[in-house]
């Protein structure tokens, strides 16, 4: 919690020197018009009004820094103590398949190296811890809470170094340029995900999932690490803009169709499906309608 | 002077009154076209639901016309390319390429209603395509193609080609990466024809793929040639429906010397314009509702990317299929320098000629096995036709596993299912499904056959049971009514064909023997099983084989009359 004390201090230092500043200058300038100064008329002040006013400027300063830079103090603030919750999880959890230091048994990967990223992937998609064995882990809701996939991402970044956890700026979309980030994601992703991400068929009963729900960190891990079929999409191959970009892309897709209900976004087979359901349905039964009337 | 004294004889023709009446007496005056209208009028067109069924394609092809008029004025065939500046949508905006698909972006978002009138569009020529198979169904397996109808068959496939064309042409003209892969595919079944594909290839897309010139040869044949000859055909086809007049399904007093129905004004003409009114609104609310090829989706085309779900229209997807089922491995040859890439030709080439010369030879191969050239207006019952049903099923079969296989990695995903092992169902299916098809319709046929025998022989059963003095019980039957066993005896179950004996009287061989013995053997599939239709006397039999029941007295008013016509059955009989 270190990058704690310093910035608050700094703030509550600014607050006091401003309060001070303009008690000062109420001081001097008893007949100022000004509405403000009106307002904080020092005849009216109240005699505990220094400490609501730096009981508010506390909690903005904290709010404001709260959302701005959650992940990034959460990556920095990887404790000892946290490696060892991670690990201890990881004993309990993982270490029957990844072996006891996560160096991997017969046909199971080693997790040393994979980094933050993988395992905050994983975990957070309820793949890992896996249910059982399978052609490929099965998307799940999570079994591990916040803390407990960062105690692990911690404990198996520690074992080796890896991709970290994407910062919240890296996986913004509204910082992304959609146009970039299809023309990158028919080139390197649409052969498996669909032109949107609706999903695609692999070899022997894998498959691409669907991309509508995925979040966007874990859309930017999944590029970064590769988990199962999906190959690796390193920083030298596609950088932390471009995959920003087809992130970009992706959220938009979720915005529906401009021509109405998207039917899945599959392409022509839905769309041979719905013209017979829908309109062969509603002309085959107006024409036994129209049939039956005059006889 | 001779037409004065002609007409004198005559009650002069009241004055028309009303406005209508005066330009329609001032047209007919001067083109003599009421008696066209009268009998156009008068024309009779007999009445079923599944006569409507080639309505809906024509209507959906005048949707087609008027949709395409307004997509032509803002379309431009042209491959150069450009930056597309729009705004909308997103993932567009700044995007290399063709005017073509440029222009196609810009109908859909800046031109108002322009995406309505695409999407208008394209359901359309779904609908379009759907309705003609549909249509074509019903009029096969209703035997609607005999004599004297061959020849409107034969345009009606023509018809079905050109629209198979259209569609294809339409779909590749967005150049988007979906229409693009599609072209690739053609330039590949065309490369694949041995010896002159290469040139064809070249010859089409004028140049080495893509080139710069094959949208605006796909435009001029999408709005000008195809559309042109559909037309005409269109108008043939019609022109013979009305001149051979149209069939009818079999009933008391239908006869193939006759048409009973009705009117086509006003009861036809009512009819149509309302149906015309359905099929435009269903188009244009499924246009509005529902979104289809949003190009902007799969980009301006580029020869790299192949995006998942990669499909052709629905009718172009059994094409599809029988490319994805087919084994790459082992069937390319390579026959002195030339490749004979039979991984390619059979699929895309042979399958569907296999499916067209089936359509196309049918009428002609069933009359010739049936003997048969006298003309046939009333239709059959499918059942009753149980080896044409049966063929017919197969094929659809065919079509239908070729088109699932073309949709395999859908399948797949929504089943959870192994692609591969879709595949090889498909594959085994493919040859398997069709027989089994073929043998379950026929059986389910004669099946049918056999019971409309029963009711035709022995009456419903009524579900009374009566017992008589002695003990005897009987199910009451109540015997059909005229109309119900006319449907179920007036068909023809022809007998194989006989032929002349091998040799003369004097023992020399006879010419064209073999021949003969080929068509007879033909002939014995379709007609070997058969299931003969009850003859008159066969029910006076059945009525008159029945001892005279006793106890009279203890039945009912209908059920003695049910008893004295003698359909009364009992356990012993059978």
């Amino acid at each position: 919690m270190t990058p704690w004390r310093p910035r608050l201090g700094a703030c509550v230092g600014v607050v006091l020197r401003w309060y001070r500043f303009m008690t000062e200058k109420l001081k001097h300038s008893q007949r100022d018009e000004d509405i403000f100064v009106k307002a904080l008329a020092a005849r009216r002040h109240h005699r505990l009004a220094p400490v609501v006013l730096l009981l508010l400027a506390l909690l903005t300063t904290g709010g404001v820094y709260a959302a701005l830079a959650p992940s990034t103090a959460q990556a920095e603030t990887v404790s000892t103590a946290d490696i060892e919750t991670g690990k201890k999880l990881f004993q309990a959890n993982c270490a029957t398949c990844h072996g006891s230091n996560a160096e991997g048994t017969d046909g199971v990967p080693s997790l040393v190296g994979v980094g933050a990223a993988a395992v905050d992937f994983q975990v957070s998609t309820g793949r890992m811890p896996m249910q059982m064995n399978g052609l490929q882990a099965m998307e799940k809701p999570r079994q591990m809470n916040e803390e407990q996939t960062a105690a692990l991402a911690a404990y198996v970044a520690s074992l080796g170094a890896g991709p970290a956890i994407p910062t919240d700026e890296q996986v913004d979309a509204s910082l992304g340029d959609p146009s970039n980030g299809m023309a990158l994601f028919r080139t390197n992703c649409a052969m498996c995900h669909n032109a949107v991400g609706a999903g695609g068929a692999l070899s022997e009963g894998k498959f691409a999932p669907p991309l509508w729900d995925t979040s966007e960190r874990n859309l930017y891990q999944a590029m970064l690490t590769g988990p199962q079929s999906m190959p690796v999409f390193n920083d030298a191959n596609i950088n932390p803009e471009e995959k920003r970009d087809i992130i970009s892309f992706l959220v938009e897709q979720r915005d529906g169709s401009a021509g109405g209900a998207s039917l899945g976004a599959l392409g022509p087979v839905s769309e041979g499906l719905w013209a017979f359901v829908v309109g062969m349905g509603l002309l085959i039964g107006a024409a036994v309608w129209i049939g039956a009337k005059s006889s | 002077m001779s037409t004065a004294t002609h007409d004198t004889n005559r009650e002069a023709p009241a004055k028309p009154t009303t406005t209508v009446g005066k330009a329609a007496d001032y047209l007919d005056q001067r083109t003599s076209i009421g008696v066209a209208v009268k009998e156009f009028a008068r024309k009779i067109f007999p009445d079923h639901w599944s006569f409507m069924l080639g309505e809906i394609a024509l209507f959906s092809f005048v949707v087609l016309i008027a949709s395409g008029f307004f997509l032509a004025m803002f379309f431009e065939p042209s491959m150069a390319l450009e930056t597309y500046e729009g705004e909308h949508p997103a993932n567009m905006h700044g995007q290399l390429m063709s005017v073509a698909f440029a222009s196609t972006l810009e109908m859909s978002f800046e031109v108002r209603g322009g995406l309505l009138m695409r999407q208008i569009h394209h359901w359309a020529a779904l609908i379009f395509m759907a309705s003609i198979v549909v249509h074509m169904m019903r009029v096969f397996f209703t035997g609607a193609f005999r004599k004297p109808r061959e020849i409107n068959w034969i345009v009606g496939i023509v018809l079905m080609i050109l629209g198979l064309a259209a569609g294809f042409t339409g779909y590749s003209l967005p150049d988007d990466v979906l229409s693009g892969n599609g072209l690739r595919i053609t330039d590949g079944v065309i490369k694949s024809i041995p010896v002159i594909g290469s040139f064809l290839s070249y010859f089409v897309f004028g140049g080495e793929f893509p080139g710069h010139h094959i949208v605006p040869r796909l435009f001029t044949l999408h709005i000008f040639v195809i559309p042109g000859i559909l037309l005409a055909l269109i108008a043939l086809h019609l022109f013979l429906m009305v001149l051979q007049k149209h069939t009818q399904f079999p009933g008391g007093g239908r006869t193939d010397k006759n048409v009973v129905g009705y009117p086509a004004l006003p009861v036809y003409v009512a009819k149509m314009t309302g149906n015309f009114f359905i099929v435009a609104g269903v188009l244009v609310l499924m246009g509005a509702t529902m979104a289809i090829n949003n190009v902007w989706n799969y980009g301006p085309y580029d020869p790299s990317p192949v995006s998942a779900g990669a499909q052709p229209d629905w009718y172009m997807l059994f094409l599809e299929g029988s490319l994805r089922l087919m084994p790459g491995a082992g069937t390319e040859w390579v026959i002195l320098g030339y490749t004979l890439p039979l991984n390619v030709l059979v699929p895309a080439v042979v399958i569907p000629g296999i499916l067209f010369t089936f359509l196309i030879v049918y009428p002609f191969v069933e009359a010739r096995v049936k003997g048969d050239d006298k003309e046939h207006h009333v239709l059959d019952r499918p059942r009753n036709v149980p080896v044409r049903t049966g063929l017919g099923v197969a094929f659809l079969a065919a079509f239908i596993i070729l088109a699932l296989a073309g949709s395999n990695d859908l399948i797949a995903t929504h089943f959870a299912l192994s692609i591969n092992a879709i595949t090889w169902v498909f594959r085994v299916l493919f040859f398997v499904g069709p027989v089994f098809a073929y043998y379950i319709t026929k059986r389910i046929c004669l099946g049918l056959q056999r019971k409309d025998r029963e009711l035709v022989l022995h009456g419903h059963e009524s579900g009374r049971i009566v017992r008589y003095a002695n003990g005897e019980y009987i199910e009451v039957h109540t015997p059909l009514d005229d109309q119900e066993r006319w449907l179920r005896v007036n068909y023809e179950a022809p007998a194989p064909l006989e032929i002349a004996p091998k040799t003369d009287a004097r023992g020399v061989k006879r010419k064209g023997y073999g021949a003969d013995k080929r068509w007879q053997g033909l002939s014995r599939f379709f007609y070997e099983d058969r299931v003969a239709p009850v003859t008159p006397a066969e029910v006076a039999h059945s009525h008159g084989e029945h001892d005279e029941p006793n106890g009279h007295d203890q039945l009912n008013g209908s059920e003695r009359q049910a008893v004295e016509a003698g359909v009364g059955t009992t356990s012993r009989e059978h």
